[in-house]
């Protein structure tokens, strides 16, 4: 006797993350996935964005690592609203993470939420949070053939910022190879090249994210 | 990358199918693995074996349903199968492609002798 199931077995996270989704739009709120291997600088694109856009639009924030507050307490000293989700050994966040997450931020209030994924270019892709946009923090220092080794999650970005520009002239690095490894993957998928150093590219960054807000 | 949790909802998904079903004994579950989905077929076996002990699955044979990774243009509607570097059609060589097939982790059927 066979019966047939044809039951995706990730279809729990999915189903918890299409509320997520629901909640979001609801308020009026777009939520980033944020995306990086370890230091390439996810916490840094999100302090400079806070910084510019100095309350000009509504700005949540939750933070994932495995462990401490450091970043979530960086991000509330700005006066912005931050959830710290320690996963204590998870490497990826998860619906069911954000999903207990939300009730603590003031979505009526908001326009933006970043979610700043644990520091890890594999995991994280198969997880889908109820976020609208995908983006990915490569940086200079990592090399330029980081789309080339994991290529489901460059394909998968809306966007990739390309952070440290201003380490290029201390380390190997192919601006060239690494675009064109990009558009083997997906040559939709813009590039924007910033250093949150010096704040090299952070106006191009910041059109981006104003013309993704939900109206 | 994650075996033990997703034998885990495997399992939970098979016993629940089983228990609406009326099984008393499940000997095989046909379980679709896309291979972009990153999950290695051994490790999911190695799981399986050790989480369904005394389960009505227990001993079930898990047979592997291996999905090729496919993708199709947008720009020009060619259907490929997707190469280990260059994602670009083959046919035009727009970048803009949507992949297919190779992601899937589900579990197709299972069943009772």
């Amino acid at each position: 006797m066979e019966v047939k199931v044809l039951k995706n077995i990730l279809s729990a996270n999915d189903r918890i993350a299409e509320k997520n989704r629901a909640l979001l739009d609801e308020n009026g709120v777009l939520a980033l996935n944020i995306m990086a291997s370890p230091g390439a600088g996810k916490t840094s694109i999100i302090m400079s964005t806070i910084k510019a856009l100095n309350g000009e639009y509504g700005i949540g924030v939750i933070e994932g690592d495995i462990a401490s507050s450091v970043d979530a307490e960086k991000v509330s000293r700005e006066g912005i609203p931050a959830v710290q989700i320690n996963t204590g050994g998870g490497c990826h966040l998860d619906a069911n993470m954000i999903s207990d997450s939300l009730p603590d931020l003031p979505l009526d209030k908001l326009d933006f939420i970043f979610i700043e994924n644990v520091g890890n270019l594999i995991c994280p892709a198969s997880y889908a949070l109820g976020d609208r946009r995908r983006i990915i923090i490569a940086s200079i220092p990592e090399g330029d053939d980081k789309p080339i080794k994991y290529p489901i999650m460059f394909h998968d970005a809306d966007l990739i910022v390309l952070n440290k520009v201003d380490l290029a002239p201390y380390v190997n690095f192919d601006r060239a190879a690494f675009r064109q490894a990009i558009k083997n993957l997906n040559d939709k998928t813009p590039i924007i090249e910033v250093s949150c150093t010096t704040g090299e590219g952070l106006d191009e960054w910041l059109t981006w994210l104003k013309a993704q807000k939900i109206k | 990358m994650h075996e033990l949790a997703i034998t885990q909802s495997m399992l939970d998904i098979v016993l629940g199918e089983a228990g609406k079903s009326g099984m008393d004994r499940v000997n095989r579950i046909n379980l679709v693995v896309g291979e972009l989905s990153g999950y290695v077929t051994d490790s999911i076996q190695f799981y399986f074996d050790f989480l369904a002990k005394d389960s009505i699955a227990e001993g079930a044979e898990l047979c592997f349903i291996l999905i090729e990774a496919r993708a199709r243009c947008r720009r020009c509607e060619t259907d490929f199968k997707l190469p280990e570097f260059d994602w670009n059609c083959p046919q035009c060589g727009s970048g803009d492609i949507e992949i297919t097939a190779g992601r899937e982790l589900r579990v197709e059927s299972i069943e009772a002798d």
